[in-house]
């Protein structure tokens, strides 16, 4: 690589300085990470800052941003984000997030819709699936959490992010994303009963499921959940691919993506 | 000096392999349990407790909390209290301690202390501690909370004992609207409050503040120095100048009447007491237990595979479970060698304690016994304490200035001129 393909900036929301990690050009797009917070450039994100501005928000507690003391639900998270969103002016925006990231985006239209333009949820948490469980990331470790959610942890772009050895730096930030998690999702366990019904009332936003159809983390029934609340909503799904679809399998990932975007 | 003695309610019949297996007593699945043996069990350690009070040279027993493993069944600590505070006459019943961040309701926690309190006639010792990882999963109890929990409880706690009510609670993590219990603890304005821990500069600093006693739960020696120098660090920070009084400690040591068959009780400690071997991460820190500063060293623990210390996470992944019990096994000489653990015979015993105490000079010790030794053995390891260990304890701890806790109150010695604190203890002690 060159240049680096990104920058941080950080923006004042409220009490918090937000450290957003920037790259790319063109329109932008909002990605939220997920729980065991943002994982680095990630290639399907350098093939994408070729047409798109991507905006990584790290969450407050996920280690760049620090911990706000008053966010203490999913809720509460999103309310922040779109006061970002607001502030910045940058709505309508198109929004892109992974699992837990995916849960704030979904918050985030249910409060108000209009501020997004199209929305991806990477098999969001969010929503208690009908069958099955949301796998706990707190009775094991980091490592093996991610590792039982790969449908094969030996693709690349998967082994490149979370394989090898684990270093120190991997084990504190790992450490500080669980326990910002625990803060935000401990109880009910990654969902909120009324999202559902709150989802019923969107109207008019273009939304894309993707989901992964060996994810062991998000069982695939919280998509028809989800595609029942949001009216419209698509649902891709991607084959031999687990909670990742980003890492295990970026083409075919991509190509839906972009499909979508437009 | 405050005398006491302390045992796991351990359930002794799992199998062995289990526990290997999964390399963690936390999170056996309790089809392993048989109701009928653990009551057999929780009855005889209460025989126990109630035969150590008849021995009259015992100045307290003291009980714990674990959840969902067969290390200690004593999930319900302050059912154990209530039945001794009835069924003793003399002993103090020392709690350590109360998991706080696991009580979802500490104004209830507070009425039960102050029943035993005065069904006891005023002998109770409370305690707090944080609980292991593993508690905050049995009682999914957020871990990320686990201090502030801690912090709230206790206020609430102390708040319920002392401030006439009702009044109205509005906490971050506890809203009560009408506090007025009608039971009250017996004692004034509440009872002496003891911390337990395993070397938490964190709590460490805490019990400084609060004058509270700070037990340490079978720490090697050094480190336990360390702490009671941050201690009293802190405590002249606040102008008072902590003595033996504001510390305690906790020891592994096993009697019999001859140093053999005090090894065999000991070295069965280590399969059913020594659980250092068995913790697994995820369960000893779920997310957000630690200090962002106890994470940092842990970080460079697991960076290095040869860090000493590192067994308290087991990280050996070994299919070879006889290997592994070797390796454990193989622990007890270097137990003994370091003085974590004692065994043999009362005059094996008392040598080896005079330097412990010396080292350490803590105002209260506790003995620890444990193991799936016959009960009988456990018995007469009581009697030698009682009649034969303990009378020469008091006689070194004299010779020590070692005073508890109830002979001078904790936080009462103002700072000397100099300004300086005098440290309780030294390596020194070892040449005793």
């Amino acid at each position: 690589m060159a240049d680096k393909e990104w920058t941080e900036e950080k923006v004042r929301v409220g009490g918090t300085e937000l450290v957003i990690v920037k790259g790319g050009q063109g329109k932008p797009l909002l990605v939220l990470h997920g729980e065991l917070g943002w994982p680095g450039w990630t290639s399907w994100m350098s093939s994408l800052a070729k047409e798109r501005t991507l905006l990584t928000p790290i969450h407050p507690g996920f280690g760049k941003t620090a911990m706000a003391d008053w966010i203490m639900s999913i809720r509460d998270l999103a309310g922040f984000y779109q006061r970002y969103v607001r502030e910045q002016k940058l709505g309508p925006v198109d929004v892109i997030g992974h699992s837990l990231g995916g849960w704030i985006a979904a918050e985030m239209a249910a409060a108000n819709s209009t501020q997004f333009n199209r929305m991806i949820l990477v098999a969001p948490t969010g929503i208690r699936p009908p069958q099955g469980e949301i796998m706990d990331m707190f009775t094991v470790t980091a490592r093996v959490y991610l590792t039982r959610g790969a449908h094969d942890p030996q693709k690349p772009d998967f082994a490149k992010l979370f394989g090898g050895e684990q270093t120190p730096e991997q084990y504190e930030a790992w450490e500080e994303a669980r326990a910002e998690t625990a803060r935000l999702a401990w109880e009910p366990y990654m969902f909120n009963p009324s999202l559902p019904h709150l989802l019923e009332g969107i109207d008019g936003l273009p939304t894309l499921l993707l989901w992964g159809k060996q994810d062991a983390v998000v069982p695939l029934s919280a998509a028809e959940v989800y595609q029942r609340s949001i009216k419209g909503a698509k649902v891709v799904t991607i084959d031999n691919c687990g909670h990742y679809p980003g890492a295990e399998q970026p083409a075919e990932f991509l190509k839906h993506v972009r499909a979508f975007l437009g | 000096m405050h005398i006491m003695w302390f045992t796991e309610r351990a359930y002794h019949h799992v199998p062995e392999e289990e526990v290997l297996k999964l390399r963690s007593f936390f999170g056996v699945p309790n089809r392993f349990f048989d109701a009928s043996k653990g009551a057999a069990l929780l009855n005889q350690y209460l025989d126990e407790k109630i035969y150590s009070d008849e021995l009259g040279t015992f100045d307290g027993v003291m009980l714990n909390e674990h959840h969902g493993t067969p290390f200690c069944m004593g999930a319900v600590m302050d059912v154990e209290a209530a039945v001794l505070a009835r069924c003793t006459r003399r002993v103090k019943i020392v709690l350590l301690g109360n998991p706080l961040p696991v009580a979802a309701n500490p104004v209830r926690l507070a009425e039960e202390l102050a029943m035993i309190d005065m069904i006891s006639g005023g002998r109770l010792v409370p305690g707090w501690v944080r609980g292991a990882g593993s508690e905050q999963l049995a009682n999914n109890a957020n871990p990320a909370y686990n201090r502030e929990y801690f912090e709230e409880a206790h206020d609430l706690v102390i708040a319920t004992w002392t401030r006439p009510g009702p009044f109205r609670w509005e906490g971050k993590h506890f809203n009560f609207r009408f506090v007025n219990p009608w039971v009250l603890p017996l004692q004034k304005p509440h009872p002496p409050i003891w911390i337990p821990g395993l070397i938490s500069p964190e709590t460490v600093r805490w019990c400084a503040e609060h004058r509270y006693p700070y037990v340490a739960l079978a720490t090697m020696l050094e480190p336990t120095l360390d702490m009671w120098r941050l201690y009293t660090d802190r405590a002249a920070e606040l102008g008072y100048q902590a003595g033996p009084e504001n510390f305690g400690y906790l020891q592994p040591i096993f009697v019999h009447e001859t140093d053999e068959k005090a090894d065999e009780m000991g070295r069965k400690f280590l399969f059913g007491g020594g659980f250092s071997h068995f913790a697994r991460p995820e369960w000893m820190f779920p997310p957000g237990y630690n200090s962002k500063a106890a994470t940092r060293r842990l970080a460079s623990l697991y960076a290095n595979p040869n860090t000493p210390g590192l067994s308290f996470v087991s990280q050996d992944h070994t299919e070879d479970l006889e290997a592994l019990r070797e390796t454990i096994h193989a622990a007890y000489d270097g137990s003994k060698e370091s003085l974590q653990m004692i065994a043999g015979s009362p005059r094996t015993v008392v040598a080896k304690l005079r330097k412990v105490l010396s080292v350490l000079r803590p105002g209260i010790f506790s003995f620890w016994l444990d193991g799936p030794a016959p009960a009988r053995d456990r018995m007469t390891c009581l009697k030698l304490l009682g009649t034969e260990v303990i009378p020469q304890v008091r006689e070194i701890g004299k010779q020590l200035g070692l005073v508890g806790p109830f002979e001078r109150a904790p936080g009462s010695v103002s700072l000397g001129p100099s300004g300086r604190p005098e440290y309780v203890g030294s390596m020194e002690g070892l040449l005793a």
